[in-house]
């Protein structure tokens, strides 16, 4: 490591890794900071994205993919199943190569990679962050950068040390627990996705198969209702149910946010991306395209920013108005819908998947089903549509 | 008070996200409670996914 960088880049996920390489291309000094011992582990993620939203921000490879969907199923309360006929395909991805390999394509543009590397502090003048304070190995060390990139999760202080408001409320949250299992047998063409206030209050269970014995298998709950019963205890009682001689290869915690569109992402010397800015899908948790496509901008931005020796907010802030262009009304509309799909009863969710059924095969879209529950809520019929067709 | 079970945390951050008054740190294996900082609110206790946060009068 180096006294200084043009660019300090903390956390090396996917929004991460993505930013620091595109700071490096545009020709900027890039260190690049995780505290984990190993990039890409441990892996907390569904690790479903789907195909359309994916190449637009990566080609991807195949040793990435662990498994292509076809298909996804919705299964309500009473245990109805709703295939739905749908746009496009889905990939379960391996997060672990994937991560490392974001990681590697970027130390391969120049990034200074360092790993075991916990910030615990922001230097700033004034206001402007100038550099970080970090612990490497037991020994302290104060580096300086021109810009600072805070990609460190749902869990980022480096806002809240820039002064940004990175903290969520209780019901702008989804704790999750997943089990990556074998020995299931699966339909592997398709993700699955229980909605019921038992097995998942205000949120869902999901059911992503890596092979035909293998899944993901993992929940959210809304964060007001955690308090009752933890999130291991819904997936446990799941798993008994549904699972009960599947083995468990991995179990993994984290929260997911699914919150208001985060506003103020950018201050002198120092942006956000990724979970760190809240870039998730209120609605779906997916957070993997988002962040990538805000990363992409605010690498692009901190790098000619570099060269035009002008860190001020008012600069940086090109990063967040290209990125209101691109997620800002989507994700307004999806927090609404949020807001009223997460309250929905069990007699209420049974009632759509009847009705639904009652349509013909090829009418059983997304679209129509969000319709039918959200009968009673005809002013966001627009929303859904936007939301899910652009 | 509020006590962490250390060697049943999963370190995913969860808790440190709803913090509104920045009082826990995440280490890549160990959580820490500030309790002066802490202002009682119990809104990492109610989030943990794993019960990993308990009150302890």
């Amino acid at each position: 490591m180096k006294e200084s960088y043009d660019v300090i880049v903390i956390g090396a996920g996917p929004a991460g890794s993505t930013s620091a390489r595109l700071a490096a291309e545009g020709g900027a000094k890039v260190l690049m900071l995780e505290k984990d011992r190993e990039v890409g582990i441990p892996v907390r993620c569904g690790e479903a994205v789907g195909d359309v939203g994916i190449k637009k921000v990566i080609e991807l490879k195949d040793e990435w993919i662990a498994n292509r969907v076809g298909g996804v199923r919705l299964i309500a309360p009473d245990g109805t199943i709703v295939a739905v006929h749908h746009q496009g395909v889905g990939f379960i991805l391996d997060r672990k190569r994937f991560d490392y390999d974001l990681a590697m394509m970027a130390a391969n543009a120049g990034v200074k990679i360092v790993t075991k590397a916990y910030v615990y502090d922001l230097i700033k003048n004034n206001s402007a962050a100038t550099g970080v304070k970090l612990n490497h190995l037991g020994k302290n060390y104060t580096i300086k950068a021109k810009i600072v990139i805070g990609a460190d999760g749902i869990e980022s202080r480096v806002g809240r040390w820039a002064g940004l408001k990175t903290n969520l409320k209780l019901k702008d949250i989804e704790p999750c627990v997943q089990m990556t299992v074998s020995n299931i047998k699966l339909e592997r063409q398709y993700c699955d996705f229980y909605f019921s206030c038992e097995l998942a209050p205000g949120g869902y269970v999901w059911v992503f198969p890596k092979n035909e014995n293998t899944a993901n298998i993992g929940l959210g709950i809304a964060g007001e209702f955690a308090q009752k019963k933890s999130a291991l205890a819904y997936l446990n009682e799941f798993m008994e149910e549904k699972f009960p001689d599947a083995s468990v290869l991995t179990t993994v915690a984290g929260g997911v946010a699914c919150a208001p569109y985060m506003e103020e992402i950018v201050t002198d010397g120092l942006m956000l991306v990724g979970d760190a800015a809240h870039q998730t899908n209120p609605i779906s948790g997916g957070g993997i395209v988002l962040g990538m496509m805000a990363a992409k901008i605010a690498g692009r931005v901190a790098a000619e920013a570099i060269k035009e020796n002008n860190v001020s907010e008012k600069r940086l802030s090109k990063y967040s108005v290209e990125w209101d262009k691109v997620g800002e009304n989507n994700h307004r509309r999806a927090y609404r819908l949020k807001e009223v799909v997460y309250k929905l009863t069990d007699d209420n969710l049974n009632k759509t998947a009847a009705s639904i059924m009652k349509k013909p095969e090829e009418k059983r879209t997304v679209i129509n089903i969000f319709k039918t529950a959200l009968i009673k809520h005809p002013k966001l019929i627009p929303d859904i549509i936007k939301v899910f067709f652009g | 008070m509020i006590i962490i079970k250390n060697d049943l945390c999963d370190f995913c951050g969860t808790c440190v996200a709803v913090c509104p008054a920045d009082a826990i740190e995440l280490f890549e294996a160990r959580l820490v409670i500030d309790q002066e900082k802490c202002t009682d609110c119990l809104n990492c206790v109610k989030v943990c996914p794993f019960e990993v946060l308990e009150v302890k009068p």
